[in-house]
């Protein structure tokens, strides 16, 4: 037996719908007969067509929200629909900034527990269950929604496929958001985009991420050429994204991104089980280190050890040879 | 200038050095050795003291939900400067969900009646990210999440808040409730003479009931069906670089098309 209908947080920049979206809708098709989608943003026309062409029916939106933090606003839009009759069976939210204050508003609004770190769902009749990796990923966890529905789920990004299912665009529903009280008085000022080149980190084929090991932050730009020679994207450790080397958009691990490139190279990390958390989904993993004992050797399908400090100038001058 | 009563939630943790294990019975992660200050509540903890130092006046209460009375974790953060804490301890509590944690620092976080509510973006243990904005929710509190800028001017907020692109400016008016990044601010290491003050300094030590909650609103409303190790991915070659590891990086990258 599937479920009937599940909702899915869409999240977009610019326009474009984000990656994790689809992948939930693309889930979510499996799971439920019909499946709908809610979005805080005033472009829900632009978006709706490929909402339509992964799946989703109808499309929730609050419209732009005139400077209010979508985590208030977007939960008490959704609970005034789910107390007012129109409920789903499951919320999904990807790990994000806003999916995390928006489940996390509305699993107290609804009085229902929310699930994290997910990174599948099953449903066995009534029951849904979903799976959470613990542990750095040693262990797996499934876990039962024992309360009525709707439940709520956060996703990690890459937990699945998106696909097409060649739908028409999505029906575009305006939905009303209450008075919010106090709970609404924090407002956006201002957005600041930092420029990033090379591909999204995310996204790249190709990983080079630097960590402790590199000694000091001067020594980040052999990550930076290294990644630009390979046509990757350069990423780092959360402990030299603390000690302010890097912006936190390059952060890779349980706090900031999941890569699961083709390639992953890590340079002077040690391997904590928050990095790991975060690239050992990576289809090949080279690892450079000069302590054997790191556990980043443990995942590493090629493991250097070895000096930072050598080994990178040297496969910088040969790589500056073959790509010019 | 006002004063500024901040309170910050502190998890204790497990060394997270330590391997994390299941209570075999009852699916539960076992929290019984020794607990110590999570490191990422360290940031909260810092930050509040400086935001009551800028204030010129107030001070920093720390609230922690933990079993066994465990105060060890505490009394690093007090050691740091906050001058009093709130422990809620009850055995009821064990393997208390999100929700379930939120309804209690939030019951806990009232009778301090702050200014300001801080807490890390997610603990090292539990890492689900919920709780902060929960609280929020369940005492009314305008939010700001994932901050890695905070500053108090004519009592309003004044905070970075972390987005997938950058980073948006959020002004936000006093209550609320803040959760801030590793790296906001450098942690304080605890001086000697702050040691030696905290282990005088108050912790209120409160159960389940001394706070008004109702059992039944606390049941864990999910059950933990199945545990299974995951499957491990397998260690390739490791070779110890004699000058030409290098090479062996071209020739891996070669071998994967990606060169």
């Amino acid at each position: 037996m599937s479920l009937s209908t599940i909702w899915v947080h869409a999240e977009a920049q610019e326009g474009k719908v984000l990656t994790v979206t689809l992948e939930l809708v693309s889930k979510a098709r499996e799971l439920a007969g019909n499946v709908e989608a809610f979005y805080a943003g005033d472009d829900a026309d632009a978006i709706a067509g490929t909402l339509g062409a992964h799946g989703v029916t109808k499309l929730y939106t609050t419209g732009g929200l005139d400077g209010k933090l979508p985590g208030p606003a977007l939960a008490a839009a959704l609970a005034a629909q789910i107390e007012g009759g129109n409920a789903p069976d499951m919320i999904m939210f990807g790990t994000t900034y806003d999916g995390r204050d928006v489940a996390g508003r509305l699993s107290v609004k609804l009085d229902r527990p929310v699930l994290t770190n997910c990174t599948d769902i099953g449903v066995d009749g009534d029951t849904v269950t979903v799976t959470e990796p613990i542990f750095g990923g040693t262990t797996i966890v499934d876990t039962a929604f024992r309360c009525d529905p709707p439940h709520i789920g956060l996703f990690r990004p890459k937990s699945f496929e998106p696909s097409e299912s060649g739908g028409g665009a999505a029906e575009v529903v305006p939905i009303e958001v209450p008075d919010l009280g106090a709970t609404g008085a924090a407002k956006l000022v201002n957005r600041h985009i930092e420029e990033r080149q090379g591909p999204k980190l995310d996204e790249a084929d190709i990983v080079v991420a630097g960590g402790r090991g590199l000694g000091e932050s001067g020594k980040f730009e052999m990550i930076e050429e290294l990644a630009k020679l390979l046509k990757a994207a350069p990423g780092a450790s959360r402990a030299i994204v603390d000690a302010g080397w890097v912006p936190y958009a390059y952060q890779v691990g349980q706090t900031g991104k999941v890569v699961k490139p083709t390639v992953y190279i890590a340079a002077g990390i040690s391997g904590a089980t928050q990095h790991l958390v975060g690239m050992k989904g990576s289809k090949n993993i080279i690892a450079i280190n000069k302590d054997e004992e790191a556990p980043i050797f443990g995942v590493a399908d090629l493991g250097i050890v070895g000096d930072v400090h050598k080994v990178l100038p040297a496969l910088l001058e040969e790589l500056r040879k073959r790509v010019g | 200038m006002r004063a500024m009563h901040v309170v910050v939630c502190v998890k204790q943790i497990p060394d997270p050095a330590t391997p994390g294990e299941l209570d075999p019975t009852t699916k539960t992660l076992k929290r019984e050795g020794k607990l110590i200050l999570d490191e990422s509540d360290a940031y909260g903890v810092e930050m509040a003291l400086q935001l009551v130092d800028a204030a010129g006046g107030g001070e920093v209460t720390l609230v922690s939900m933990a079993p066994n009375s465990e105060v060890s974790g505490l009394r690093t953060a007090l050691a740091m400067g906050a001058a009093k804490a709130i422990l809620v301890s009850d055995d009821s509590l064990a393997g208390a969900d999100a929700l379930t944690t939120a309804k209690v620092l939030a019951a806990a976080i009232k009778r301090a009646e702050p200014d300001l509510v801080m807490a890390a973006t997610e603990s090292t243990d539990g890492y689900t990210g919920t709780v902060p904005e929960q609280i929020a929710e369940l005492l009314g509190l305008p939010s700001v999440t994932f901050a890695s800028h905070v500053e108090v001017r004519d009592g309003t907020l004044s905070v970075r808040r972390q987005t997938e692109a950058g980073y948006d400016e959020v002004e936000c008016p006093l209550p609320a409730l803040v959760s801030v990044t590793a790296g906001v601010v450098e942690p304080r290491y605890p001086s000697f003479k702050g040691i030696m003050a905290a282990k005088s300094k108050p912790v209120e030590e409160l159960t389940v009931a001394d706070l008004g909650l109702d059992a039944g609103q606390l049941d864990p409303r999910q059950e933990i069906v199945e545990v299974a190790p995951a499957e491990e991915r397998k260690a390739g070659e490791i070779i110890h670089d004699e000058g030409d590891a290098h090479l062996k990086v071209v020739e891996y990258l070669e071998k994967l098309k990606v060169l």
